[in-house]
């Protein structure tokens, strides 16, 4: 950002601070493509997207501890040992991964206002994503035809209901990435498109880290 | 005399607060070239490698351990870098490091009200 130059014969203190909030506020707007100035000077769209995933923490917290706590209530179903197939999910789990790193790239293709790269990552993204709950969708099926339908044991219904609301998450991230994808093609993103990116982003990527914990708690930990 | 209004420049006032802090500077300052963010990712897919090899290697009373510290480095490395939390506002951080922190101290409240952790 460039250097705010004032005279200080010609202001004073309380009119220097001011000046500076005047530029700054200005300078904002420009690279923020006319966004509204913010009583703290932050993003109030970015500043909404963190507190939410602050709450999505309450409720993934939420969903992982009813599944440990259930996760040993086998009923008359199978163990997690007999369905879980971790060689399988763990190549699912770097697939999220690997989004993640293109999320990112989509992110510094959008600063840089490379469209065509932007494009592109976001697109392979939405694919990696695609896999993901192609994965999973298989992996359920798998686990039915094993005998582990949602209501078998308490163990079944807590594994579906967390997997299933991750599941959920990732398909609604597929559709931001589409949506944005369109959007910025029709030139229809009001605004600095580099931070709806980043928005978009900061969910995928919020994703990708609930599959870290859901990965080594419910797949790599025996039950 | 120069004054340069910074990407972290706060300023308050007596009339309420002043927007100081510059939205475009954090988001420069924050990305990296993309060879950056492949390096962390490949240091993401070895420590996932270490965590899946964790299960099939028998060391002991150290698995778990292990296993909770691979995760919490994968967990924070992709929050800081691809997240950028490393280079944003405070605002930003108090607003995720806080819910995170309520729901793990809730939910082990209430697992160990369940005594889930002696079984």
């Amino acid at each position: 950002m460039a250097d705010v130059t004032l005279p200080l014969n010609v202001v004073g203190n309380d009119d220097r601070e001011a000046h500076i909030a005047d530029h700054s506020v200005a300078d904002h707007s420009a690279d923020r493509g006319g966004a509204h100035a913010t009583s703290l000077g932050l993003s109030n769209n970015k500043l909404g997207m963190w507190l939410f995933l602050g709450s999505e923490c309450l409720l993934f917290g939420g969903l992982i501890s009813v599944y440990m706590l259930y996760r040993g209530r086998l009923g008359n179903g199978p163990t997690p040992e007999q369905v879980y197939n971790v060689p399988f999910t763990s190549v699912s789990s770097f697939v999220l991964l690997m989004s993640s790193l293109t999320m990112v790239l989509a992110v510094t293709a959008a600063a840089r206002k490379d469209l065509k790269a932007l494009d592109t990552w976001l697109a392979v993204t939405a694919l990696l994503g695609a896999t993901f709950v192609g994965g999973q969708v298989f992996e359920f099926t798998e686990f039915y035809k094993h005998g582990l339908g949602f209501t078998t044991s308490l163990f079944g219904s807590s594994f579906y209901t967390l997997t299933g609301f991750h599941g959920v998450h990732v398909t609604v991230g597929i559709i931001m990435l589409m949506a944005v994808r369109r959007m910025i093609k029709k030139e229809r993103v009001p605004g600095d498109k580099a931070e709806v990116v980043e928005i978009v982003g900061l969910y995928w990527h919020f994703v990708d880290i609930i599959w870290i914990v859901i990965f080594t708690l419910v797949y790599l930990i025996p039950a | 005399m120069s004054i340069a209004t910074d990407a972290h420049d706060t300023a308050s006032h007596d009339d309420g607060p002043v927007q100081t802090e510059h939205v475009g500077g954090e988001f420069d300052h924050a990305h990296k070239p993309d060879i950056y963010y492949v390096k962390i990712a490949i240091f993401l897919a070895v420590l996932t490698g270490m965590e899946v090899g964790l299960k099939y290697i028998d060391i002991g009373a150290l698995f778990l351990p292990v296993l909770f510290i691979l995760m919490a480095i994968k967990f924070v490395t992709v929050v800081l870098f691809f997240m950028h939390l490393r280079f944003d506002s405070k605002w930003f951080n108090m607003a995720f490091w806080v819910g995170l922190g309520l729901a793990v101290l809730i939910y082990s409240g209430a697992l160990a009200t369940f005594k889930f952790w002696s079984r």
